[in-house]
């Protein structure tokens, strides 16, 4: 039987959470600020790397669980937050972030995310939001502003964007934020404020991309966003939440949009889950007793 | 003493409470130690239709649902029209004179008509006519009242006293009546004194799953599938299983994938359609090298195809699901035992090559429903996890450097599971390194691109040497040897048994493990026979294809039914006969309910 080892909780830095690589997204890439934040975050919430899941889908900013001395799954692209809810369910002791893109998550990975919120897994998703696909050279993506001309849609685009931050608060988020790279204090917080929530909490982060989308730069950000700790939101007031969601335009909040702890995570509720610790960890197999009334249902 | 050979016909119009006479009569025949072999032939509807379920029972295993009727119950005047020619000399009809006309009977076939206002003239509800019937035919094969008043009495206990004594009162009639009108079988049932069980392929699967140790199940509702999760689900909480209906079939396996990398022995059911919508994430469960089990389900393809009818239609499906070559291992359960004990064998293996495992059955086999004996049903089964580290939550202690991708000779590494401390790492679909860094991203690099795909390749060397070889059934200088593969066993079985009284001796290859497949031991198999031919439940024989692909072999005949029913036992019997005498070489039944 294997050893058990009593793991000294050292204090763990931001450096001991570097990755085996460093990244190879382009200069000045927003998604530096949220590997950065996320590093930070988790060393002051101090977890160890262990303790630690990060599961991503496909994209530039799905790469980020390489960089990172955690636990990780590169998974399928859309998938990551399904993937991340079996392992939340099999091992709810895992602190488990999910991280992608907009195209990932909100596009092709579109169910998964809402019904993700509907049950209220316990996951932190942070979303790396650059309104354009990236990784396969710049074309519309499900947040690209309408009339934005892309690759894709060379003499602008028709469609409607997708705002995440109303439709998590509709689809049963508890925990509903938008971060800017550009703050990357507040970013902090955010992630620490999500990974601290018991419950699907999702941070939509503003990560410029500075090769493909050219229209909502650094610069735009910086601009327009405004906090919303400083605009008097009360992020327990669900019409308030949604009406600041709402806002886009020569103001666009970032902050903590939503919060509500009172609802019960998934793994909560599994009454499968009350006793015995992590479903991954228990031994297997049928007891005798129970093995012969399933034979007697038969007969 | 004279074997018996019974088969009861029920059909009507769906909502018209069939199953409950069939459950009933299942129940009194396996309690006395008979087998039974139930198949039901329904559509996709709720209320309205036509069903027809048959049971055959007898003292012997009933390898299918036969050739013949000799009780049926037609319920509506629909099944009296269309099932008459099924009916064997010496079989009984037996019918609510009051809304279902006599049709014209083939010779020898009695007509057993019964008057509900009369026998039942105070009791509201159709399905009065059904307890009659029941109580009529267990009177033709001389079952004890008392047996039948005890199953009412249970049934109905729920609903009071009242509900009870009408009930039985009813079927008293019922019995009274065929004792005085009707003509007896000339036998009666005998009682073996072995107790059998009564249950249907997917409840198989999924026990075979709890044997197996599963904690996490996972499905999206799709026929003909859906009563593994059924199962799952009401079992759940009593074994300790976390079950899941998902938003789609993607998430479904994604989610089993995510169970299964953290430890859980994790599985999912599905049907084809269900089944296209994984095949990526097949791939990546190999890419990451996950063990995942997925039960695909076979109905009538293609699209959403004929949900409710049966197909061996998908084996190119999972042959080739998903982009790139990955090891992966693939078993069509031949009968409902294999359904059971194939799944803890498949778990051993995926969690030892660390894999997707795919079962593929089909809705003959899933749906179809079988008596077996219980002791058949171990839970005490091996389990083998595999090269594991922290399946308690801890590992033995290391000094860095865990490389979760190590190039072995077997291609197994040793796998770690999330919140192991000591062993973090990255698992990935895209392509890596022995450590999981993307090679892509570091740089891309041909050798090591080659040293990582042929380790994961290379694991499936190591499979055959573990799986049993297919044995030939029957004797080896047989005139035919009949090919199958998965559910056709037992009708092929009992077509060589018909073929042997018509003085042709065929014998059986039935095909288990699809992949990898014993390619050596079937062409020595084969080699020998005097004529190939093969058998299966699809258009443009799938298995054919596959066999001469791997093998080299042409079969000289093939016997292939894609009308959405399966085989009659007679269906291979003709399609033999008419290859043997050069006729054709491809023999299409044409099948003879119009269900």
């Amino acid at each position: 039987m294997a050893t058990v080892v009593q793991v000294e909780r050292v204090k763990v830095t931001v450096k001991d959470l570097k990755g085996k690589v460093d990244p190879d997204w382009c200069p000045g890439c927003g998604d530096f600020g949220v590997l950065a934040a996320l590093k930070q975050a988790i060393a002051e919430l101090g977890l160890q790397p262990h303790e630690v899941l990060t599961v991503s889908g496909i994209g530039c900013s799905s790469n980020l669980p390489g960089y990172l001395n955690t636990y990780g799954m590169h998974t399928l692209h859309g998938r990551a937050v399904a993937v991340a809810t079996g392992a939340q369910l099999a091992n709810h002791h895992l602190k488990i972030v999910v991280t992608g893109g907009d195209g990932d998550g909100y596009g092709i990975g579109g169910n998964h995310f809402v019904h993700a919120m509907r049950r209220n897994v316990d996951l932190t998703y942070i979303v790396m939001n650059n309104q354009v696909y990236g990784l396969t050279t710049g074309q519309l993506s499900p947040t690209s502003i309408k009339g934005m001309n892309t690759k894709s849609t060379p003499f602008g685009s028709v469609e409607n964007p997708i705002n995440p931050i109303p439709l998590a608060i509709a689809a049963g988020a508890t925990y509903v934020a938008r971060g800017f790279t550009g703050q990357q204090k507040q970013l902090v917080e955010l992630i620490k404020g999500g990974m601290q929530h018991r419950g699907f909490a999702l941070i939509d982060t503003f990560s410029p991309c500075v090769t493909y989308n050219h229209d909502n730069t650094h610069e735009f950000f910086k601009q327009r966003t405004r906090k919303l700790e400083e605009m008097g939101h009360d992020p327990t007031d669900f019409h308030d939440a949604m009406e600041k969601g709402c806002l886009w335009g020569e103001v666009i909040p970032i902050g903590l949009f939503w919060r509500y702890p009172d609802l019960p995570a998934l793994d909560q509720l599994e009454p499968v889950l009350g006793e015995g610790g992590p479903l991954a960890h228990r031994p297997l197999g049928v007891a005798p007793d129970i093995a012969q009334a399933l034979v007697n249902e038969l007969m | 003493m004279r074997r018996i050979d019974l088969a009861i016909g029920i059909g009507g119009a769906a909502g018209q409470g069939i199953a409950t006479p069939g459950d009933i009569l299942a129940r009194i025949f396996v309690r006395r130690g008979l087998h039974v072999n139930a198949y039901n032939a329904y559509q996709s509807i709720i209320r309205g239709g036509h069903i027809f379920l048959t049971l055959r029972t007898s003292e012997q295993p009933v390898l299918s649902h036969g050739d013949k009727i000799d009780a049926l119950m037609p319920l509506n005047q629909d099944t009296m029209n269309r099932h008459l020619k099924l009916m064997r000399a010496g079989s009984a009809v037996l019918f609510n004179s009051d809304t279902v006309k006599p049709g014209v009977v083939p010779e020898g076939v009695q007509l057993c008509p019964f008057s509900v206002k009369t026998l039942a003239p105070t009791i509201k509800g159709d399905l009065v006519q059904n307890t009659i019937a029941l109580a009529a035919i267990l009177r033709l094969i001389k079952v004890d009242f008392e047996i039948l008043e005890e199953i009412l009495t249970l049934q109905f206990k729920r609903k009071g006293t009242a509900a009870v004594a009408e009930n039985v009162g009813v079927a008293r009639a019922g019995y009274d009546y065929a004792a005085t009108h009707f003509t007896s079988f000339p036998f009666s049932l005998p009682d073996t004194g072995k107790r059998l069980a009564f249950f249907e392929g997917n409840q198989a699967l999924a026990m075979g799953g709890a044997a197996a140790g599963v904690r996490f199940y996972c499905a999206y509702p799709m026929s003909p599938s859906s009563g593994v999760l059924h199962w799952m689900a009401r079992h759940a909480r009593q074994l300790g299983i976390m079950v899941r209906q998902v938003e789609d079939e993607i998430g479904v396996i994604n989610m089993a994938i995510g169970a299964a990398h953290t430890g859980c022995r994790a599985m999912c059911a599905t049907s084809g359609g269900g089944f296209a919508l994984m095949s990526e994430a097949l791939g990546a469960a190999a890419m990451m090298e996950i063990p995942v089990v997925c039960i695909n389900v076979q109905r009538a393809g293609p699209a959403t195809g004929v949900p409710t009818k049966t197909e061996q239609g998908d084996l190119w499906q999972v042959l080739g699901a998903g982009q790139g070559d990955y090891p992966r291992i693939i078993v069509a359960p031949t009968n409902i035992v294999d359904c059971f004990t194939l799944v803890p064998t498949l778990f051993n293996l995926v969690d030892k090559f660390q894999c997707p495992g795919i079962i593929l059955s089909d809705l003959l086999l899933s749906e179809g429903r079988s008596s077996i004996d219980p002791d058949e049903l171990d839970f005490s089964v091996p389990i083998d996890r595999g090269d594991v580290i922290g399946l308690n939550g801890d590992g033995p202690p290391v000094n860095g450097g865990f490389k979760r991708y190590l190039v072995t000779d077997s291609g197994i590494s040793p796998r770690a599971l999330p919140g192991t401390p000591g062993y973090v790492h990255v698992v990935a679909t895209d392509e890596h390194d022995e450590d999981g860094v993307l090679i892509s991203d570091e740089f891309t690099d041909p050798h090591k691109r080659q040293a990582i795909h042929e380790k994961r390749m290379r694991k499936m060397d190591g499979v055959l040497p573990l799986l049993p070889a297919p044995e030939l059934h029957g004797a080896t200088d047989a005139q035919v040897t009949l090919v199958g593969w998965g559910s056709t066993e037992g009708v092929i079985r009992e077509a060589m048994q018909q073929l042997a009284g018509a003085g042709i001796v065929a014998s059986n290859l039935q095909v288990r493990w699809l992949v990898p497949l014993h390619a050596d031991a079937i062409v020595s198999i084969l080699s020998t026979c005097r004529k190939v031919v093969i058998v299966e439940n699809n258009y443009s024989g799938q298995f054919a294809r596959y066999l001469r692909s791997e093998t080299g072999i042409a079969a000289d005949g093939h016997i292939r039914k894609y009308d959405g029913e399966p085989f009659m036992p007679h269906h291979i019997v003709d399609g033999v006969k008419a290859i043997l005498a050069g006729s054709t070489k491809l023999y299409v039944p044409v099948h003879e309910i119009q269900v």
